[in-house]
């Protein structure tokens, strides 16, 4: 028998049993598309986390005073016990290191910030001008805190968006003056908008030298030191520097924590890993379920044939071909089903990242590759079983079956 | 042409074994037009499946054109089927999908055979059994004397030496059941061997070689008195 023949003679039987093909696509493409949709969800989730993550900025080691590692009671309740407090000295020490690539010490703090009889309670961030690149932050106007010796307590700042048009509404801002706490500062600058990142509400917030802060508050410690490895490689041995230095500086005493945003990311990337497995795990089901279905059609469609097949073998086709007749039908069907499947999934996630832009939904490969397959799997593997049950039959038998 | 040695066929009914064929010994001539008559239950559709290779004995031994078939592989067996012997079924069994020349067409789409070659052999069929301006017609709107011609057609498009019919004017009425046997007396005469299944004593009658079967056994041959 030829190709030509085998096809023209699949495609007419698929056609002639409209509603039975129709349910059949329907099974395999909803199959398809449900695997599609939810694995890209689950890899949308995780990359939308792992992104915030990295916005935080990369090779980013943060230093806090106390250790924390320690279980069981508060550390700093006990006696004579209490952390030693960071100090720009600390946070300055750190520079003398090629492993290092920039240092930025920060305070935060809340106070009343007033313009023109407007007031309001903003928080205060305390640090110095190489904070902008260890946050990745873009400026929308004027410039960042000045490169300057840390310890002098310039009368600048820095405003976010939403401060910015709280305080000024559409007026000019640079060069102006605020009131925060009981001191003034200049504007100089205006942040980038960048919405959220990671908790950081980087609309609402002012930012001034990191000894004007200190100043402001009255105290002399640091609330972080953010440090910059040169590279992902070199973060163990410039924790290890970090830790040496501090120690040295607080008489031997051990009492910061260190934590790198690598192990944050870890951390994150297994538990993302274990969300988009379970949402593997659903797609699995939901192609299981799929499966089941295609089966169930597939015995059917064949059962309701064997008289066909019967007449098939009189006319003399063999036991083989008439499998062949059926593969084919079945790789035909399946080959729709599966496009139709992709189809209807892409346009799910397109429609998904339409109305929540945040998630980038991209579909990883080995969903397509497994989702496809089980369609094709299926569909092919319930076919042929009954198929050749029934071209395994005498003619006669086959005929007699109604 | 034919020779049947020593032919069994029983069936398996629950655990009730029915001898639809016992021992049966027959030789036909190629050429030959012969009916078979009996009751109903004797035997008679049996018989002809298994001389139409659709049906393989439980014993004996059966031999088409000299050649032992009862051993042939399931391919061997289809080609035989395809190439030597036709078969005309009582209730038609058109592929109600397809049109009468497509149905017509299956036996050399499944041989394989080239397109335009098959064209040409559809259309002489459809003449011969004066069926031309039904060719596009799907089973369904014909009626039962066109569709027993197209199921003719298709039994002998590939021409073999052998055409079985089972009670191939079972389903028609008076008319059309004259006509079909008309078209397979005129193969006949043109060198098919012709074998015919019947109820009908009046058709059986028309045969130049007569069976009667009882129970499974042939009790009368006009060949043997
Ligand atoms: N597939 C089958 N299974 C069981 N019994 C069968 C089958 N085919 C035929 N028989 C039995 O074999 C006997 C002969 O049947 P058959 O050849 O169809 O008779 P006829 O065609 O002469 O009416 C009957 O008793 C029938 O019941
Ligand atoms: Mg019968």
């Amino acid at each position: 028998m030829k190709t030509t023949d085998i096809v023209r003679y699949a495609l007419g039987s698929l056609n002639g049993a409209r509603s039975r093909t129709a349910l059949m696509l329907l099974a395999m493409s909803i199959g398809v598309a449900s695997v599609l949709v939810l694995t890209s969800l689950g890899e949308a989730a995780r990359r939308y986390v792992s992104g915030e993550f990295a916005s935080l900025g990369t090779n980013l080691i943060i230093v806090l005073p106390g250790r924390t590692e320690t279980a069981g009671s508060e550390p700093s309740m006990l006696i004579g016990d209490t952390p030693r407090a960071l100090t720009l000295g600390d946070a300055q020490a750190l520079l003398r290191s090629s492993l290092i690539q920039r240092v930025a010490p920060l305070n935060i703090g809340s106070a009343p910030v007033s313009y023109g009889g407007l007031e309001r309670d903003i928080p205060i961030w305390g640090s110095t001008a190489e904070l902008l690149e260890i946050r990745h932050w873009e400026m929308g106007l004027g410039r960042f805190l000045p490169k300057a010796e840390w310890d002098r307590a310039s009368p600048v700042c820095v405003l976010g968006q939403k401060v910015r048009k709280e305080l000024f509404g559409n007026q000019p801002v640079l060069g102006e003056w605020v009131r925060i706490g009981d001191r003034r500062f200049r504007v100089i600058g205006i942040l980038e908008s960048a919405g959220e990142s990671l908790g950081v509400a980087v609309e609402d917030m002012v930012i001034v030298p990191v000894a004007s802060i200190q100043r402001l508050f009255n105290t002399s410690s640091l609330f972080r030191i953010l440090v910059e490895a040169r590279s992902r490689e070199a973060i163990p041995r410039v924790i290890e520097h970090i830790t040496r230095t501090i120690r040295e500086r607080h008489q031997g005493e051990e009492d910061i924590t260190v934590i790198t945003q690598d192990a944050v990311l870890a951390t994150f990337d297994n538990i993302l890993q274990a969300l988009t497995l379970t949402v593997a795990g659903i797609a699995a089901i939901s192609l299981g379920v799929a499966g089941i279905l295609i089966m169930n059609v597939m015995l059917v469609a064949v059962a309701q044939r064997t008289t066909e097949i019967g007449l098939l073998k009189a006319l003399g086709a063999p036991g083989q071909q008439i499998v062949n007749l059926f593969l084919a039908e079945a790789a035909l069907l399946s080959l729709l089903g599966a496009g139709l499947g992709v189809v209807i999934g892409l346009a799910g996630n397109g429609l998904i990242g339409y109305f929540y832009p945040d998630l980038s939904m991209g579909t990883p490969l080995w969903a397509f590759a497994a989702a496809i397959g089980v369609a094709l799997g299926t569909g092919l593997l319930f076919s042929l079983l009954p198929a050749r049950r029934a071209a395994k039959l005498d003619p006669v038998q086959a005929l007699a079956r109604r | 042409m034919i020779t049947l040695e020593n032919i069994q066929r029983i069936f398996l009914v629950g655990d009730q074994k029915v001898h639809a064929l016992r021992d049966i010994n027959l030789h036909i001539n190629a050429g030959e037009y012969l009916s078979i008559m009996g009751p109903s239950g004797s035997g008679k559709s049996t018989l002809l499946n298994l001389l139409g290779l659709l049906d393989r004995p439980d014993a004996g031994r059966y031999r088409l054109d000299g050649q032992d078939v009862t051993t042939l592989s399931d391919k061997q067996q289809a080609r035989l089927r395809r190439e030597r012997i036709g078969f005309v079924f009582q209730f038609f069994h058109l592929v109600p999908r397809l049109t009468a020349a497509q149905n017509i067409e299956l036996p050399m789409m499944l041989a394989g055979q080239p397109v335009d070659e098959r064209q040409l052999c559809v259309q002489q069929a459809l003449k011969d059994m004066g069926i031309t301006d039904r060719a596009d017609h799907r089973p369904d709107q014909l009626s039962g004397g066109q569709r027993q011609r197209v199921a003719i057609a298709r039994a002998t498009v590939m021409q073999p030496g052998l055409l079985l019919a089972d009670e191939p004017t079972g389903n028609l009425d008076r008319a059309s059941g004259k006509d079909v046997v008309d078209i397979l007396e005129t193969l006949q005469r043109r060198g098919i061997t012709l074998i015919i299944v019947t109820h009908d004593p009046a058709l059986g009658e028309r045969a130049q070689r007569r069976l009667h079967m009882v129970d499974g056994t042939i009790v009368n041959d006009t060949a043997k008195p």
